[in-house]
């Protein structure tokens, strides 16, 4: 018979000390629960490593358990997921939205006022283009974030633009807190000449008018500024206007001083035109530059990052912001709402846009200080001008707005206003059958 | 007979219960079905059950809260945009396969006439394009065709001719999609037919022969009659396949310029996901449902009875 190595006494003491476990607190990692995070993949390949170690701080501190996966939009992968888990009713805790999917996802998202109240009384109001993007009944239904959030300003080759337009840029757009005298003529009409004379002399402006964001973007910036709205904030139809015809006929002139293959680039064609040496300007975020200076430190030691022109009705920028939502279905949400408050400090915000070379930008323009974008360089100053500053005097645009966000989204993505300089630019349609091909789209939109 | 023996004769419920589960167990029909359930399980879940919620979405508005109807058909229909992906992706999708099903039948042949001990390698050479992942391979042939340093264009200018805006312009775009599409699914076809040639019996061409055919004559009175199945329910799979397609006209032109490369699945894609409204997403991707079961009836009721009338 098998005689048992544990005595009765032995046995009664273990038991008692496993009854008393859960009364001894012990922290361990993940003793805070587990909390599921989809940021976006970002383009500067040490951007993803940096917010893990910055989210690792937390998870130390918190005792939560964090996973965290990197989803690409490349191929719009992140579109996919968020689809797929606000179809399913399951995913991550929280998930980074780009520009337009917090309003498609509204429903499906928990309301982040209190996180949003907190910071904007700590770091100060925000773009009012936020509220048209992440409030939805009056209620914020995401925080916007600075991860994956860029502005489109001007870059362009300051050597190339002062021998041959006579426009020294960095004399215009200084890397400083005040803009030159001669800023106030930078104006869409100087930016037509400037085109001419650089496609004259051989490096044509890289813009781009096909289908992707980057084309739309700096369209939708000339369109606002010249007050040319296809629908109005209250939806209705106002593409028949001679803002609009103008606006056309502007882009018609322009379209002639820039590569004929314009209609088919896509969002690495300006980027390829300006690093081979190719463009005289494109209008896009640092990361153009950035591969310069890696792979064409020539082209980049004289690239400058400016503003964008003014209109009649105003100067505006394209901006594309990210957004970090919370699932109204997640697990975790006090967890992830106390991540996103904590991630959107300074003190976090700084590091993190510091380890991606400035190219995300805060959503706060108390943050818009940061040292990286003075030192960042050669040239020392040139992305100076990448965030925005009061001396600019420009405003936040996104290609479709004022148009209800459910409307202005399908112009956006659908890229109505790429489509109508293409038909009058490239198959030289009349712009009174544009502008009613146009209508009929918007027809269809707003149904 | 004794009370002992009547009780050892009659079977307790139990014992039945087991008998009629052995029996059940041991009928073919039951086994057949437990042995496909698996395959009926993986169909269900990732088949039916998501086309069934596709058609499901398809009638529900744009913000999935109310049900419509046929209303996102009809008003698809009354687009203009719409109209054009239609006959774009007809005018593709046929195109396409009439290439494709001409080049794979031409290669089939050739191949065929080669010695077999040569076959190998020219077949694995022509299958290339097939097993390549596509995704792959088109961006390949995007950069074959880039619109600013087509290696193509440098060819062309390297002999004196101008450069083709192979993405850019509608005529040229689409012609690039289609000549992609034939290049990656003509091999399936030289495949298929070749494995047709191969079954087709000698002896009928020697009769053939002997009744004084030619070469044309040959073709057209046995190759292509003992290959009519295979051609069928080829042509019916790659056209399924062609008008289904999404990767090519994605990345090499994202269904510009002006919408004139379009799809149905790329279009799909931006109403449906980029656009944010799925049911619509929804209704443009069950659109040629219908037409292309009708069209795959047909085939195969076709190809049932030929194999009928061999038999």
């Amino acid at each position: 018979m098998l005689k048992s190595k544990v005595s009765r006494r032995r046995a009664l003491q273990l038991g008692a000390a496993a009854a008393a476990l859960p009364l001894v607190h012990i922290r361990t990692a993940g003793a805070a629960g587990r909390l599921t995070i989809g940021f976006w993949d970002h383009w500067v390949p040490v951007g993803n490593d940096a917010m893990r170690k910055m989210v690792a701080k937390w998870e130390e501190q918190t005792k939560t358990e964090v996973v965290i996966d990197f989803i690409t939009s490349v191929g719009n992968k992140n579109l996919l997921t968020i689809a797929a888990e606000s179809q399913a009713r399951t995913g991550h805790d929280i998930l980074a939205f780009p520009t337009w999917e917090v309003l498609n996802n509204a429903r499906n998202l928990e309301p982040v006022d209190d996180v949003v109240k907190r910071l904007v009384a700590k770091y100060g109001s925000l773009d009012p283009i936020m509220d048209y993007l992440a409030k939805s009944e009056g209620v914020y239904r995401a925080m916007p974030t600075f991860v994956g959030s860029q502005n489109k300003p001007c870059c362009a080759r300051f050597d190339i633009f002062k021998e041959q337009v006579g426009l020294d840029l960095r004399e215009m757009c200084p890397a400083g807190e005040t803009m030159g005298p001669s800023y106030d003529q930078w104006t869409w009409d100087t930016f037509l000449v400037a085109a001419e004379k650089c496609h004259k002399a051989g490096y044509p402006f890289g813009l781009p008018m096909g289908t992707f964001s980057d084309a739309v973007d700096w369209v939708g910036a000339v369109f606002r500024s010249n007050g040319a709205q296809l629908v109005d904030e209250k939806g209705k139809i106002t593409v028949k206007s001679d803002q609009v015809k103008s606006t056309l006929e502007w882009f018609k002139k322009l379209c002639q001083y820039l590569p004929g293959d314009v209609y088919s680039w896509d969002d690495a064609s300006n980027n390829r035109s300006l690093i081979s040496g190719k463009a005289a300007l494109i209008m896009n975020p640092p990361s153009a530059w950035a591969t310069a200076k890696k792979d064409a430190p020539k082209v980049a030691e004289n690239c400058w990052t400016f503003p964008t022109p003014a209109g009649s009705q105003g100067r505006y920028i394209p901006y594309l912001p990210y957004f970090w939502g919370v699932w109204s279905f997640a697990r975790n949400k006090p967890a992830a709402k106390e991540l996103i408050e904590w991630l959107m400090q300074r003190e976090q915000v700084e590091p993190l846009v510091t380890a991606v070379s400035g190219y995300d930008l805060p959503p706060f323009a108390s943050m818009a200080n940061f040292p990286v974008w003075q030192n960042e360089g050669p040239p020392p100053g040139t992305i100076s001008n990448y965030p925005t500053k009061p001396s600019h005097k420009v405003k936040a645009s996104i290609a479709a707005v004022p148009a209800p966000p459910e409307v202005a989204v399908q112009i956006y993505n659908q890229a109505t206003m790429t489509k109508m300089i293409a038909r009058v630019a490239q198959s030289n349609e009349p712009i009174e059958r544009v502008v009613a091909w146009a209508q009929g789209e918007l027809e269809g939109f707003t149904r | 007979m004794s009370q002992a023996s009547i009780a050892t004769a009659q079977p307790t419920a139990a014992g039945y219960r087991t008998g009629g589960l052995h029996s059940l167990m041991r009928r073919r029909s039951t086994i057949a079905f437990l042995m496909c359930l698996p395959l009926l399980i993986i169909i269900l879940g990732l088949v039916l059950y998501p086309a069934v919620y596709s058609m499901w979405l398809s009638m529900l508005n744009r913000r999935m809260t109310a049900f419509v109807g046929l209303n996102n058909f009809t008003f698809l229909l009354s687009r203009d945009t719409f109209q054009m992906v239609v006959m774009q992706s007809v005018f593709f999708a046929v195109t396409a396969v009439v290439l494709k099903a001409v080049i794979g039948f031409v290669l089939a042949h050739l191949m065929h006439n080669i010695p077999s001990g040569q076959q190998r390698i020219w077949r694995g050479l022509l299958l290339v394009p097939w097993v390549i992942p596509l995704a792959m391979s088109t961006l390949g042939w995007w950069w074959l065709f880039d619109p600013s340093y087509s290696a193509i264009n440098w060819a062309l200018t390297g002999i004196g001719l101008d450069p083709v805006p192979w993405l850019g312009a509608t005529w040229w775009a689409r012609i690039s999609v289609i000549l992609v599409n034939t290049w990656y699914g003509a091999p399936f076809f030289l495949i298929m037919y070749l494995a047709a040639l191969k079954s087709v019996p000698e002896q009928l061409y020697e009769a053939a022969a002997i009744d004084g055919a030619s070469a044309v004559q040959k073709l057209i009175y046995v190759t292509l009659p003992m290959m009519r199945n295979i051609i069928s329910i080829t042509v019916l799979f790659s056209l399924i396949i062609t008008f289904a397609n999404f990767d090519i006209v994605r990345i090499l032109t994202n269904g510009g310029p002006q919408d004139q490369t379009h799809l149905f699945a790329t279009y799909a894609f931006q109403v449906g996901i980029q656009s944010g409204d799925i049911p619509l997403g929804a209704a443009v991707s069950l659109f040629m449902f219908p037409l292309l079961a009708v069209f795959a009836y047909f085939t195969l009721r076709g190809v049932t009875q030929r194999s009928k009338e061999q038999m």
